[in-house]
């Protein structure tokens, strides 16, 4: 008896704008900004993250939260005087997922080029 | 579907150079503004080099190599920030320019009382050394490349100080022209200006 053909992997193709294979966590893009921001300063405090992206205290908090349960940024509370501060810093994983991001994207544009 | 993922990876790269620009611009000395400093120390460094022999016209030279330096950079430093809409009082950007200005201030001081006592040799050294411990120290509230461009002046200004006047200069030559350069380059490149 002649053995069933094998079947082909049930991955769906991805759609035109889906770019397979690459960290979906930071391509969000307050994430991605996030990120960005905190790659060139050695930390920044909310509320200088929150002006360099221009959006709300709910997004920023929400995001950066995913972001350091994923272990790509750290965040320091502290008290300057009686208004906390909140401090954040990118991990040397974030850093990594940064530059392997920046490099698929560049991958991305030097492979459409050329084909 | 090539064009969509172009335009998208495009978009995304777009993002992140803006982005970066918006935090870091304050944080550290712009790329094209360090490029330009160090093409004129290469040609300051050419022009010195014919005076070694003539000590007090030689620092007269490199003097004037520095106020150029430090005009370039200012005038520079300006634009990017207006360009960019990023502030100069911030608590990051003040941090940053204490930790960068003090090391400077010593290094003039050093000069002078180098220069009381006759003892020009040694100021090749004393300037990379003092000049590479300012962005090492300023680095720390900045983008990795900063304290590495730092710790490349340190180790020419450590090699300065085993040589003589004429081979201390061409160092000179090396440190405030080639890696201002070299490392603008690399700024400018990938930290947006």
């Amino acid at each position: 008896m002649a053995k069933p053909a094998r079947k082909l992997s049930a991955a769906p193709a991805p759609r035109p704008t889906e770019i397979p294979d690459f960290d979906r966590l930071i391509h969000e893009k307050t994430r991605l900004g996030i990120v960005s921001a905190l790659a060139v300063n050695a930390s920044l405090s909310f509320n200088e993250l929150k002006a360099v992206l221009k959006t709300t205290d709910g997004n920023v908090s929400v995001h950066a939260r995913k972001l350091e349960d994923a272990g790509y940024l750290t965040c320091k509370k502290s008290f300057q005087g009686r208004m906390p501060r909140t401090e954040y810093a990118l991990t040397a994983a974030g850093r990594r997922a940064l530059e392997k991001y920046l490099n698929h994207m560049e991958a991305l544009i030097r492979n459409t080029r050329d084909g | 579907m090539a064009d969509a993922l172009h335009e998208h990876a495009a978009e995304s790269l777009r993002f992140i150079r803006d982005t970066m620009e918006r935090a870091g611009s304050f944080t550290s000395i712009p790329g094209w503004g360090g490029f330009v400093i160090g093409l004129t120390a290469i040609g300051d460094a050419v022009v010195a080099q014919r005076f070694v022999t003539a000590p007090r016209t030689w620092l007269a030279v490199w003097l004037i190599d520095a106020a150029l330096a430090a005009v370039i950079g200012a005038v520079t430093i300006a634009m990017k920030g207006r360009r960019t809409g990023t502030s100069f009082t911030s608590p990051t950007a003040k941090r940053f320019f204490v930790s960068y200005l003090a090391p400077l201030i010593a290094g003039a001081i050093v000069t002078l009382a180098l220069y009381r006592a006759g003892a020009f040799a040694a100021m090749p050294a004393a300037w990379l050394l003092l000049y590479g411990t300012a962005f090492v120290s300023s680095g720390a509230f900045s983008i990795r490349v900063i304290p590495l461009m730092g710790i490349c002046f340190m180790l020419l200004g450590a090699a300065a100080a085993l040589v003589l006047l004429p081979v201390s200069n061409i160092l000179l030559g090396c440190g405030f022209g080639g890696l201002h350069v070299v490392f603008g380059l690399i700024i400018a490149r990938r930290y947006g200006g």
